[in-house]
Order: structure tokens, then sequence, then C-alpha cells
């Protein structure tokens, strides 16, 4: 799949994390900001790029503000953002989730 | 060297300093030699100064040790308006011993240690800007985290040499007689206060409100007294009452103090004549109003409450459901007024509160006290000092001396937001897992497997889940994931002191 | 027929969890609630549909509630977003579909039908998600007998108070009166259909005394339950439903009667010379249920002293 605008996802708030995407060209880049990045950077960095190979994403560029989210979190704000990103907003194709 | 909870000291550094690694909770009935002050003369109709500046000119010398009290928190005027003097006078070398340091002295303690001023911390704690310069390695020489009791202790064998004592009061009559009680920044007890006072080569009184002598009644003495500084304002009045000390509306934490409150009555120790000791914690604060229901529904009457005092307590005071508060400190204003106008709301020293080598302190004779915790591991053992990315951001407070009560409770979420609080290793052990005796989470309860008594009694409690606390703490692994191990530099930037003066634990540089 | 008490749990507080709040989701399994309600409708703003459907998808998929019951309140039939609110939800293997504003069984019966395409596509067994209503209408109300009999995966059929007494050119007041015609509609329904009945929410959470007035007034009526907007309500409700210990005796002895025949293979029941006949039987069999969840009972089965 190809990101094809710039797509917001997932708040500030406690607990969520917000996902910016935009187009990349050199693989996928992860920009993290997180008060947990020491103990969690690699997990979370790792949650965000499952989940957009999942969605066959290869290029993208992340900027993610974390507020302390679950995995499970992380992954549904990503899926949300790449929905918004490639335009697929209203037919998300729940067999690939 | 390691201790006996475990924990990895610098041999070097703890021969340097003269320490011993920690053994254990029994400090047993060993004869402590105490320390005595210098006194300078006087008649005392020479004390009454204008000039802050030409009695920290008089007093504070190069390589002292200068001490300041922490009761107006996030309030308080008076560390700054000293510390700027004397960062001005380039003066260097001294030792910093507070009672703590709050946020707002933050900054002129950096500037300090950058200057060379300051050279050497003990304090209670520390948070924010502060904390983060120093666990990454800023001042030369570590920082000795001391609790309560562990000060005044030190202060009493002379390991705390104070120099100058300067110290903010709401009111003080010419000669020095002053108490925390009544004028624009009252802050009730003066209890770590009256430590510095009497053990001090020198003291300055700094406030806003000189009133006629005598004034009574007076907390610190003129007898322990060189000078009276009268300055505009020594603290702003809205900022001294914590905001900690709302009553909690957070259902998480309501249902914390819930299960707490069902520990406690369903407690050997729940009966007429106890006495118990709740923090300022959200959860801590909401345990007293279940508690409260508990002991008049009981019948039951409490004979003493303990520490750092908050209005629910004095309310219970007020309805004769607490016989006596036992007060070294006041975290808002209805209990500062209380302590004003209630004659069974004692002012207690920080030695009579807590001090391990005393002939007997408050923290012994106490039978249930509720703490909170930054992180508890599988061994019981609690972190208040660092958060679980190292950095120092919390403080001993009576931690380790309360814990010392028949029943210890930590109150704490399983997790929060992604930082697990119940963890296979706490970063740094403040609190002995071997005074703990049950922790209470919103998911359940752990008992301290050592408390046979207790498991069988709570298991029996319906609506109180009973784990282990390694279930507890794999509960919370599930949730958030393993965290990555934190990597240090060798650098110790703080030693944590055990009440008994052995180190607990040492903190080092992180690393990022 | 009223199904047999012993496959039926209990529905006491069913708490309403906003959809799109990740600190919500992650608690709301802590707090004893018989029901959660995740709501995907009201609390979650248009902008945000999409994104409070995944994130409920993987909080489900990924949180443990424990034993609470699951419900989502998917967005109404005339909305662009039900199908894929559905869709997401049987594939989450959620426990109960919460459709709002019914007002026919025809609609329920829409429902049904989508809900089982989905199983099928998601391999999710025909027939196991369940689907309740919520009654927001006059015609709601009217059709309340059709709606709760509309599908045999209907577990309940809720009051949903604040569009009704709209639609009615009302509004709440603390007496309920405006509510009473309503409210025996939707029991009365859910009992000939033999579901659950929830009552409405009530949001003044300072008005301690009114929400427990409420509460004990529907308790009274006979409803299962009631919707809650917050889980220091729980308590309470629970308080409200808690069995007295009178109730719990007499339905221990009824229980053991029932025992003791069951032994003597006696198909008559007797208590103290007395026959005990079903509705007795089942009304002790709930009794204990109450107690129970309210930690009233021993192992042994018997009241414990508060």
């Amino acid at each position: 799949m190809e990101i094809k605008k710039t797509a917001l996802a997932g708040t500030l708030e406690s607990s969520d994390i917000q996902i910016l995407i935009t187009k990349g060209t050199k693989g996928i880049e992860i920009e993290l900001e997180s008060d947990v990045k020491k103990q969690f950077g690699d997990q979370i960095c790792q949650a965000i790029s499952e989940t957009l190979k999942g969605f066959g994403i290869s290029q993208a560029k992340i900027k993610a503000v974390d507020k302390g989210a679950l995995d499970c979190v992380i992954k549904a704000r990503t899926i949300a953002a790449i929905q918004r990103a490639t335009n697929a907003s209203e037919e998300l194709d729940w067999r690939a989730i | 060297m390691k201790n006996n909870v475990n924990r990895q000291l610098d041999e070097n550094l703890m021969n340097k300093l003269g320490y011993q690694p920690f053994q254990g909770t029994d400090i047993g009935n060993p004869i402590k030699q105490r320390v005595a002050p210098k006194v300078r003369i006087s008649t005392g109709n020479d004390k009454l100064v204008d000039s802050l500046e030409d009695v920290v000119k008089k007093t504070v010398k190069d390589g002292m040790t200068i001490s300041f009290h922490h009761h107006f928190r996030n309030g308080d005027f008076v560390f700054n308006k000293v510390m700027r003097i004397i960062i001005d006078l380039g003066i260097k070398g001294l030792t910093l011993a507070p009672s703590s340091l709050t946020g707002v002295m933050n900054e002129l303690v950096i500037e300090g240690i950058k200057k060379g001023t300051i050279t050497n911390i003990t304090s209670s704690g520390m948070r924010g800007s502060l904390g983060d310069f120093i666990s990454h390695g800023n001042l030369e020489n570590p920082v000795i985290f001391r609790s309560h009791g562990g000060r005044a202790r030190a202060i009493e064998n002379g390991e705390i040499k104070i120099d100058v004592a300067f110290l903010g009061v709401p009111n003080a009559d010419r000669l020095g007689n002053a108490n925390g009680r009544f004028g624009d920044a009252v802050f009730g007890s003066l209890g770590y206060a009256l430590m510095d006072a009497q053990y001090a080569d020198q003291v300055v009184l700094i406030t806003d409100n000189v009133v006629p002598y005598p004034n009574t009644p007076a907390s610190i003495k003129q007898t322990q007294v060189d000078y009276v500084v009268k300055i505009d304002q020594v603290g702003d009045p809205d900022k001294i009452g914590s905001g900690a000390t709302r009553f909690t509306k957070d259902p998480k934490e309501l249902k914390i103090a819930e299960m707490v409150n069902k520990v406690i009555v369903n407690s050997p120790y729940f009966k007429n004549d106890f006495s118990f000791q709740t923090g300022s914690g959200g959860a801590a604060l909401a345990v007293t109003r279940y508690l409260r229901q508990s002991m008049i529904d009981a019948g039951v009457k409490a004979s003493f409450a303990l520490g750092g005092i908050t209005k629910p307590t004095t309310d219970l005071l007020k309805e004769g459901l607490v016989r006596r508060v036992m007060d070294v400190q006041d975290f808002d204003k209805g209990a500062a007024d209380s302590m004003h106008s209630n004659p069974n709301q004692q002012e207690i020293d920080a030695s009579w509160y807590a001090d391990a080598d005393n002939k007997g302190a408050m923290v012994d004779q106490l039978d249930v006290v509720i703490l909170s915790a930054l992180e508890i591991d599988t061994k019981f053992n609690v972190n208040v000092m660092t958060g679980s990315d190292g950095i120092i951001r919390g403080a001993i407070g009576g931690h380790q001396d309360a814990a010392t009560a028949k029943l210890t409770i930590i109150c704490a979420p399983l997790v929060r937001g992604r930082i697990a609080t119940v963890t296979p290793d706490v970063t740094t052990v403040v609190t002995p897992g071997d005074s703990v005796d049950v922790l209470v989470t919103e998911v359940g309860i752990a008992v301290n497997p050592k408390r046979k008594d207790l498991v069988s009694i709570l298991s029996k409690v319906k609506g109180l889940p009973l784990y282990s606390i390694e279930e507890l703490q794999q509960l919370a692994e599930k949730q958030v994931g393993t965290s990555k191990k934190l990597e240090y530099h060798d650098k110790v930037v703080a030693l944590i002191e055990y009440r008994d003066g052995s180190i607990i634990d040492q903190v080092k540089q992180i690393k990022d | 027929m009223t199904q047999a008490i012993d496959n039926e749990r209990l529905r006491r507080t069913m708490m309403f969890v906003p959809g799109n709040n990740p600190a919500m989701l992650k608690d709301a399994g802590i707090y004893g609630a018989d029901s959660i309600m995740f709501d995907l409708e009201d609390a979650v703003s248009l902008t945000e549909k999409d994104a409070a459907r995944i994130l409920v998808y993987e909080a489900l998929t990924h949180v443990d509630y424990g034993k609470a019951e699951k419900v989502v309140r998917i967005n109404g039939l005339d909305t662009p977003f039900y199908q894929e609110d559905i869709k997401a939800m049987v594939k989450a293997k959620v426990d109960v579909i919460r459709l709002p504003k019914v007002e026919s069984a025809a609609m329920m019966k829409e429902l049904e039908e989508l809900v089982s395409v989905a199983e099928k596509e998601f391999n999710v067994a025909p027939g196991s998600i369940h689907l309740m209503a919520a009654i927001e209408s006059a015609k709601g109300v009217l059709n309340a007998p059709e709606i709760a009999a509309a599908s045999n995966r209907m577990i309940g059929i809720a009051l949903s108070a604040e569009d009704y007494t709209t639609d009615m050119k009302t509004h709440r007041y603390p007496d309920g009166t405006e509510l009473e015609f309503a409210r025996n509609m939707v029991l009365h329904a859910a009992r000939a259909a033999g579901i659950a009945a929830f009552d409405t929410v009530f949001t003044d959470m300072n008005d301690t005394e009114g929400f427990y007035r409420e509460t004990k007034h529907i308790h009274q009526l006979g409803f299962d339950g009631k919707s809650l907007v917050n889980p220091r309500q729980i308590a309470m409700v629970n308080q409200v439903y808690e069995p007295s210990e009178k109730e719990i005796n007499q339905a221990v002895e009824v229980i053991n009667a029932i025992k003791e025949a069951k032994v003597k293979g006696s198909g008559v029941i007797s208590l103290n010379g007395q026959m005990v006949d079903r509705p007795v039987a089942l009304r002790a069999q709930r009794v204990i249920k109450l107690a129970e969840a309210s930690n009233l009972l021993d192992e042994e089965g018997n009241y414990i002293e508060k």
C-alpha cells in the first residue's frame, strides 16, 4: 500500500500515542518522542513498523508522540493513521488486521 | 560489595565516606553519643536585623554546612532569597542540608552547583530539573538521601553538623520565639525545622511578621536563635498547601483506597486505641474517609494519628474518633489551622517522630501505616526515589521510618501509563521489603509471605483478591511488556541511607 | 416462558466507556462491572469514528476484561458507520452488540442479518454474537414487545431516557414520573421475551441521594440493572441489589430443601411443611446469585455477618 497524503491519528492524552504519517523514500523512518523511550522505545518502534508491514507499507516517515500507550493502542493508532493516509477511511479491510 | 537487599555498592566510595552496607531493619539497643551546638552568648537584645545580606555575610563562610526546612513547600521564598545572596557573595564549597528540596528551589540549587557554591547535598529528596541534573552526574560528590528520621539521627550524632540554619517562620518576636501557626504564611507544625533550631551552631530566623515579645506558643525558642531577620514575605500562602490533598475522584484510587481500608479493618490491629499514619497521596487520603466510616460502624477509636497531617485526619480528631494527632508536618491549611485551635494536635519534631537512635520514637508505637510507591518489587522492596527511567524524582520522607509499623501497607496502581509499578527488581531500594507487609493495587493485594498470620486472615476476606507478588508482577508485565534494562555510567550520583545510617542503595549516573 | 435463572448472568451494572479513550479502555475491567459497554456512538466525534472503532477492536482483542460481559454500542443504522462497526466488532468476538435508537423489530432483524454475514466472513461461530436494543423514542417504547422478541440473539433491552424525554416533549425530573410508562413498557417487553431490562443512566455524579432513589425505584420495579456513566456508581447499584440477611437465609433454606428433595428423589420440594413452588425456587436462586456477587456467602453457602 502507498501513502497518498499526510495523516494524523491519536491524541496527546495520557495512555495514548499520536501518529503522524507522511510519504517517505528511505524505507520506514520513525521519530519517537516518549517519556518511556529508554525502557520501551524499541518496542514502540517495533509495534509501529510491524503494523506498517502488515499493510504492505515499506516507505513512510512516522513522527510518534507517545504518552505511555500500550502496544494495542500503538497498533490501533498506527492503523487509523494508515487508513487515513491511504484514503481507505471507510472501507478498511478487516480481514487484513 | 553487596548489602543485605542484594544491591551492588561502590566499595571505594563506601570506604572513603565511612559507610556500612545495610544489614537489616533491626536497630537493637546500642548506646549512642549525641552532639551539642556552639552557643554565642547574648542577652537577646541584638538579634533583630533588617538586612538579610548582612546576616549572611556575618554567618556563612566557605566550606560550611547550611540548612533550611521545606515546610513552605512550593510556596517557599526564603530559600531562594538566601541562596541568591550566598551565590552572589561568591561563597564556595557549601554543603546544603535542608530537610527536603522542593521544586521551587531547583533553579538556584543548580546555579549554586554550577558556580561551585554548593559542592555537597543531603536531603530527603528532589524532583524535576534538579533530579535530572543530579542524575546526569553534574555534582561531583554523591547526594546523601536520608529519611526524616534519618536526618534527625544524623543531626543528633553529628554526621550532619549544621553551621547556619536559615529558618523561615510566619511569625517571631524580636528574640526568636516563633511558631508555624499564625501569620500570612502559616504551615502548622515546624517539626523538621525544630531539629535545626536545636542543633545548628547559628540559627537565623526569617519572618515577615515580627510580633510583640514574648511570642507563644514558642515552637522555636529564644534560647536557640541568633538572629531574627524581617523580610517582606516568607512564602506564598496559595502554594504552601500541597495540591495533593484534594479528595480524589479518580475511580482507580478510590478502588485502591477501599481495599486498603478492608485490609486495615480485617487486620488484628483494628481495635480500640489503635494508631495509624496515612500519607498525602490521593488513595491514602481517600483511605481516611473509608476508615472514618469503618471506625464509626465498629465503634472503634484511635489513640493517635501520626506524621504528615491533612484535614481529613484533623476532622477525625474533631469528631473524637482520634484522641491525639502527633503532627510533624501539615499538608494543607485545614490541618495547619486545626493545630492553631486544637490542643490535642501535638507538634512533634523529626526525632520524636521517627529517629531510629532514640529512647523511643512515635513510629515504634505505630500500628498501621499506608504508604505509596513509585515501584515495588517481588521482594517487597520499595522505591520512592527514582523513576523507572533511573532519574531522581522523589523523596524518602518518612517512608523508611513509618514502615516499621506493625502493619505496613503500600498502595499503588499496578501500572502507571506504560510503567509497571510492580517489578522484578526496583530501580532503587529505599525501604527494605522486610518492613513491608501488604501491597494493595487496583486488581488485588499481595501479602509478604513472612506474614503468614496476615495471609491466613486476609485470604478469607471476600472481595479482597489475594495474589502472590510474583503474580501481580506478571500481570503488570503482561500489560506493559518487558522494559529494557537501564544503562548507567560508573559514577555514583547519590547514596540512599537506611534510617540507621547504613547504605541501602546507590544511584548511578544515567546514560542517555 | 422465563428461561431458567441458572443460565442467566447478573447484569446489575452496565458501565459506559468512551470508545476513543485509551486510558479508560485500559482500566475498564478493574471496577467489577457486570457488563462493560464500549461506546462508538455518542461518546465519539464524527471525525474519530474510524479511530475509535479500531481502538476498541484492539482493546477487545488484547485487554483482559475478566468475567465482565463485553458490549459495544455501535452507530445507528442511519449512519455511514454502522456496517464497518458491525464487521469490526464481530471480528473482535464481542459478547453483545447494542444498537441505539431502535424503533422496530425490523431494525433488529437488519442488524441480525449483517451480523450473520460478518460471522461467516470472519469465521466466528454462527449465532455467538448477541444483540441488545436501546429504546430512545415514543415509537420505540410502543414497539418494545416486538423489538425484545425480534431475534434469538437478543439478551436485553435498555431504556435511554435523554432522547426519549426530548421526543416526549419533556425532560428528566428528579422523581422520574415522566419515565414511568416507558420503564414499565421496556420491563414488560423484556420479561415477556425472557431477556434482561436495563434502566437509563443517571448523570449527576454529585447527587448521590438522587442516584440511590432512582436505583431503588428501578430495583423495585424489577429491572435487571442500570446503565452507568461512572465506575463509582457500580458499588452503589450493587448495594441496592444486595439481598438482606433475611432474604439470604430464606433462600438458603429453599435451596437446601431443593437439594434434599433431589437426594431423596422426591418430585415435591417442601420446606417447613409447605410446598416450595417454582417461582419461590427461582427467586431463591436469584437471591443466592446476588448474595454470592455481593460476597455475602461463605464457602458452605451460608450468610456472612457483615
